[in-house]
């Protein structure tokens, strides 16, 4: 590795892109991102093929309480823009400012994470929804639990890189990496749309 | 290569200039995804007819995904025309395996 990528001054305007390796990842990561559009779709077409397959349990909109999703909603929606705040002080080459937009980004995703394990519990507890007891509530467990997962595990990324990268200024090394973190944590806000607008409000309309 | 600050100290300023653009078009981009997730929660919570409800409320998550593609996740910018035939395939088998799941398989 050539010991320029690691010196802090004068970045270029997309410090992300600036070296083969980061356009590698780049390019990699978008490769990547199609690839969970289509396993996000599958796990979604089974919801949807199987939404109405209550077995005698409880109904989507017995058991979705609109408070929660909403909360969960705009704590995510904001997250995302926290994290173009980090990405806009990393490109301007200030990684104080850019640590701490990353430290608030990973706190909203605490709070959402905290809501949704509080939701299922919720579920569990006072409705008798658990994983089995029907198709329906199979399949939006597996959805939605899988991407809580990919909220658990964006969390454990960006706090490994912050760790890391804790005493480095922003250099063309690392850049690549925060960057392509923060298209990850979009991604999980874009899947996070649609399960709100087709699990919950679809749920919810009927 | 010898440096002279003052043209670099000037590219880093025009730099700065142009990140800060690009932000503000996040911050409104921002704005409008909020709004859209208003208008999608207040259709439902009013009750208007699903057959009606139902439709808008996929458009609006549809525009709102455009939205953090291309300002949150930078496609408006150059250089993406390879993350575009990436995400746009996905979408393409995203939308055939939905349609499949839906209507064929369990039936």
């Amino acid at each position: 590795m050539a010991d320029d990528m690691l010196k802090s001054t004068n970045l270029p305007q997309n410090p992300e892109r600036a070296t083969l390796e980061g356009r590698n990842k780049f390019m990699g990561f978008w490769f990547f991102l199609g690839g969970e559009t289509v396993l996000f779709a599958s796990l979604f077409g089974t919801f949807l093929a199987l939404r109405n397959s209550t077995a005698e349990g409880p109904a989507a909109n017995e058991v979705f309480g609109l408070e929660l999703v909403f909360i969960m909603t705009m704590v995510l929606l904001t997250s995302s823009l926290t994290s173009v705040y980090a990405m806009y002080h990393m490109k301007n080459n200030d990684p104080k400012k850019m640590q701490l937009w990353l430290g608030i980004t990973v706190a909203l995703g605490f709070v959402f994470l905290g809501f949704e394990i509080y939701e299922f519990y919720h579920y569990v507890n006072h409705y008798e929804f658990g994983y089995s007891t029907s198709a329906f509530s199979s399949a939006f467990y597996t959805l939605v639990g899988f991407h809580g997962a990919h909220v658990a595990f964006g969390l454990v990324w960006i706090i490994g890189l912050m760790i890391r990268n804790a005493k480095r200024g922003v250099n063309l090394y690392n850049a690549p990496k925060f960057y392509i973190a923060s298209l990850y944590w979009h991604f999980i806000d874009v899947v996070w749309v649609f399960i709100f607008t087709v699990v919950y409000l679809m749920g919810k309309v009927g | 290569m010898t440096d002279n600050t003052n043209s670099t100290n000037e590219k880093q300023q025009f730099y700065r200039k142009k990140h800060k653009e690009e932000m503000k078009h996040h911050v409104l981009t921002f704005a409008m995804m909020i709004a859209f997730t208003l208008i999608a929660f207040g259709l439902v919570l009013a009750e208007v007819s699903p057959m009606f409800t139902i439709p808008i409320i996929i458009v609006l998550a549809a525009v709102q995904v455009l939205f953090q593609l291309y300002y949150f996740m930078h496609m408006n910018q150059e250089g993406h025309e390879m993350p575009a035939l990436m995400i746009y395939s996905g979408i393409f088998a995203a939308v055939l395996t939905v349609l499949a799941l839906t209507t064929i398989v369990w039936w």
